[in-house]
């Protein structure tokens, strides 16, 4: 389920082995790899550990983060047409979620939070399933047990806390996997992900926080939340971190796999800040307009994910007509797949609502579907109830 | 059969299930070498060594959400909530997560955690070391909620409740830690009563008086001297709060026609007003008197040399088994 067939996974964890001593900082000078322009710069550390990305995985980042800004863009459309309830877009933030995605191996599994549908994509999760709780057909998309990947949380920070948990869970069973929490600026916040840190070091949990900063907590902005840069939080907790261009997808999994390699040696808990923009709004329900400038728009417009990582190829001379056809025809045919698991998605039955609550019967709620259960048979047509009594 | 108190049955429960499953795990504040505030995981530590036995930092909403993560991982946490004031900063995970993950992924991910809090007041302690909040939970669904009321039930049900695939919270009464029983250690889990039925506990044809956790016993010395003046009190410990076993319940209040329920907490939103509500609906033309309600009042629980004024004690359930009886009763000539 972690590879598919256009190579997604193919890239190995590398690099140097536990390079602790050079990584063991905190927060310090924002990495970068690729400018905007999308030259290549040049780090003696960070590209130790990129020595395997050949051209062709440089070419399969390219299609993945345009994979990803298509299914986006195909959900917002979805949302905007009535196909879905709504859509939290991640647009700006592909570089973050497919470089960190790309890094992990099969084993480790993540806690991603509602926005890391990069992630989860990058995983093998079907792009229906990404919608599937968006479309109000399900509390969530998929198994989680099929993919390494929670289903995306919506409390605010509190899958940090569930991957801390997990990551003491591979502890004890002498693995070496590693847990991975995805959250963003605003639940640095949160009482749950300063917990979790605790609980990380405290029991130097093999776990990395991937803390995507996007400056806005819908519309806050990440001034409130923190007076110093996220990165250097961590410190407080005695966890290392890393402070990364979130736009640029090499610097990104280099500070994964350095992260994961730490985590793997018993090195324990790392702090990634990956530093990147929700270029869209928090969700299809928000207008941005009302709190945050133009010109801020134009400023992260011109530091893109993907224009820059066109730009290397280009300057690689990757970037030839075949791939931008190949990439095109899979942009198109997953949204397509993506619009055509939307809408024929089979729905949801009014006794459904009773299902899972528990794992074994229970006699209330069996009471209670039971009763229900008549009242929607005094209608007569069962169908013919249900929609009535969806309609009221 | 051996006799042992209360806190050293649930000790015996868990080292049990510490033996049996590799995967149990118990987590808490000062639960390793110390053995708990109550002594309850005395010598496990020692026995099954750190990760079994987890001393976690002072964060319960950071206990309950690395329970959680464990859980994904397969294991079957069991978590101490030091004191019942202390549960809410896990509040939020219990609610959001514990509650509805099971839910939430369609059955795949389970959730058996077991959440003991020691619960209720008598031991004159300070403020948030004597409360009751099992309504919260009753009222949370996802979560079964169980209280026990003597050293044989804390045995055979913290097993129980630990075996169980869904989330449990397990009640265990403070003030009865130290009193003593005859258990039986050799009880077999699938044939023992399961832990969601009730038990008349003390058989009685005029009055049904259901009670849990601290205050079986109160119940119990209460039917005694009921019987003393030929009133006779059936007793029911609930054993199970959510769900409630209403099979048991109705059985008895169609015998009787009569229903006292008495509980520490709070009487508005309480499980007393489940209770009523649910037996008036199921059983209304076999009552002969409105269900009468024995609890705790409706106040943040008071400084301890007033909490024998808030809790329920013999005299004020026998008072309130006199309401239900129309018998002379302290509200006597007050309408309503």
């Amino acid at each position: 389920m972690f590879t598919d067939d256009a190579g997604k996974g193919g890239i190995s964890a590398g690099g140097p082995g536990n390079s602790e001593n050079s990584t063991r900082r905190t927060g310090g000078d924002l990495v970068q790899l690729i400018t905007p322009a999308g030259e290549r710069i040049s780090h003696p550390e960070f590209d130790s550990w990129l020595q395997d990305v050949s051209d062709e995985q440089l070419s399969s980042l390219y299609e993945d983060m345009v994979v990803i800004r298509r299914i986006d863009a195909e959900a917002t459309a979805l949302q905007r047409q009535g196909e879905l309830a709504l859509w939290p877009p991640l647009l700006g933030q592909e570089a973050s979620q497919i470089g960190s995605a790309r890094a992990l191996r099969e084993d480790d599994f993540v806690f991603p939070s509602y926005r890391d549908n990069g992630v989860a994509y990058c995983r093998g999760v079907k792009p229906e399933d990404l919608v599937r709780a968006w479309r109000g057909n399900a509390s969530a998309g998929w198994d989680p047990f099929t993919v390494n990947v929670a289903t995306q949380q919506i409390i605010i920070g509190a899958q940090s806390l569930h991957a801390t948990g997990y990551a003491m869970g591979i502890q004890n069973d002498g693995a070496d996997a590693v847990a991975v929490a995805y959250f963003g600026d605003g639940a640095t916040s949160e009482g749950d992900v300063n917990e979790a840190m605790v609980f990380a070091a405290s029991f130097q949990a093999p776990v990395v926080f991937i803390c995507q900063n996007n400056h806005w907590a819908i519309s806050e902005p990440v001034r409130l939340q923190s007076h110093i840069q996220l990165a250097d939080r961590a410190s407080g907790f005695g966890i290392p971190s890393m402070r990364v261009d979130g736009n640029d997808v090499l610097a990104v999994i280099a500070a994964t796999r350095i992260a994961l390699d730490r985590a793997r040696h018993g090195g324990g808990p790392t702090f990634i800040e990956a530093v990147t923009y929700r270029m869209g709004p928090h969700t299809t329900a928000d207008d941005p307009t009302r709190y945050r400038d133009a010109n801020e728009l134009e400023d992260w417009a011109a530091k893109d994910p993907i224009s820059r990582m066109k730009s290397l190829l280009d300057r690689k001379g990757l970037l030839t007509a075949d791939l931008e056809d190949a990439v095109a025809a899979k942009a198109d045919a997953v949204a397509k797949e993506l619009r055509a698991g939307t809408i024929n998605m089979p729905e949801p039955q009014p006794l459904d609502i009773f299902k899972h609550v528990y794992s074994t019967p229970n006699s209330w709620l069996d009471r209670q579907q039971e009763h229900y259960s008549r009242y929607l048979a005094s209608f007569g047509d069962p169908a013919e109830a249900a929609s009535e009594e969806g309609a009221r | 059969m051996t006799q042992m108190t209360f806190a050293r049955a649930i000790n015996s429960g868990l080292r049990k299930s510490l033996e049996n499953d590799p995967k149990v795990v118990l987590m808490g504040e000062d639960i390793g070498a110390l053995g708990g505030v109550f002594r309850v995981t005395d010598g496990l530590q020692k026995d099954f060594g750190k990760h079994r036995v987890v001393d976690t930092p002072l964060a319960e909403s950071g206990i309950m959400g690395t329970a959680v993560g464990l859980a994904y991982r397969g294991y079957r946490p069991v978590v101490e909530i030091q004191f019942d004031g202390f549960i809410y900063p896990a509040f939020d995970q219990i609610v959001s997560q514990v509650a509805k993950m099971h839910y939430r992924t369609q059955g795949a991910v389970k959730m058996p955690i077991t959440i003991r809090v020691p619960f209720g007041g008598g031991i004159g302690s300070p403020e948030h070391h004597s409360e009751s909040p099992e309504a919260y939970f009753t009222h949370t669904s996802g979560l079964r909620v169980v209280s026990v009321s003597n050293p044989q039930d804390a045995y055979t049900m913290i097993q129980q409740a630990i075996a169980s695939d869904d989330p449990v919270l397990y009640f265990e009464p403070k003030r009865r830690y130290h009193d003593k029983g005859e258990v039986d250690e050799t009880v077999d889990l699938s044939t023992a009563l399961s832990m969601e039925k009730a038990r008349v506990v003390t058989e009685g044809n005029d009055v049904t008086l259901v009670a849990y956790g601290p205050l079986v016993k109160t119940a119990r010395d209460a039917a005694l001297a009921a019987a003393d003046e030929g009133v006779s009190v059936e007793v029911i410990d609930l054993r199970s709060l959510a769900p409630l076993d209403f099979v048991t319940l109705e059985a008895s209040v169609r015998k009787t026609g009569r229903l006292v329920i008495t509980h520490e907490a709070g009487q508005s939103g309480g499980l007393g007003a489940e209770v009523a509500a649910s037996i008036t609906e199921r059983c209304f033309y076999h009552l002969e008197a409105a269900p009468v309600r024995v609890t705790g009042f409706d106040v943040p629980y008071p400084y301890s040399k007033l909490e024998m004024h808030h809790l329920p004690g013999l005299d004020r359930i026998l008072d309130g088994v006199d309401r239900a009886m129309g018998r002379p009763n302290s509200l006597s000539g007050l309408e309503g």
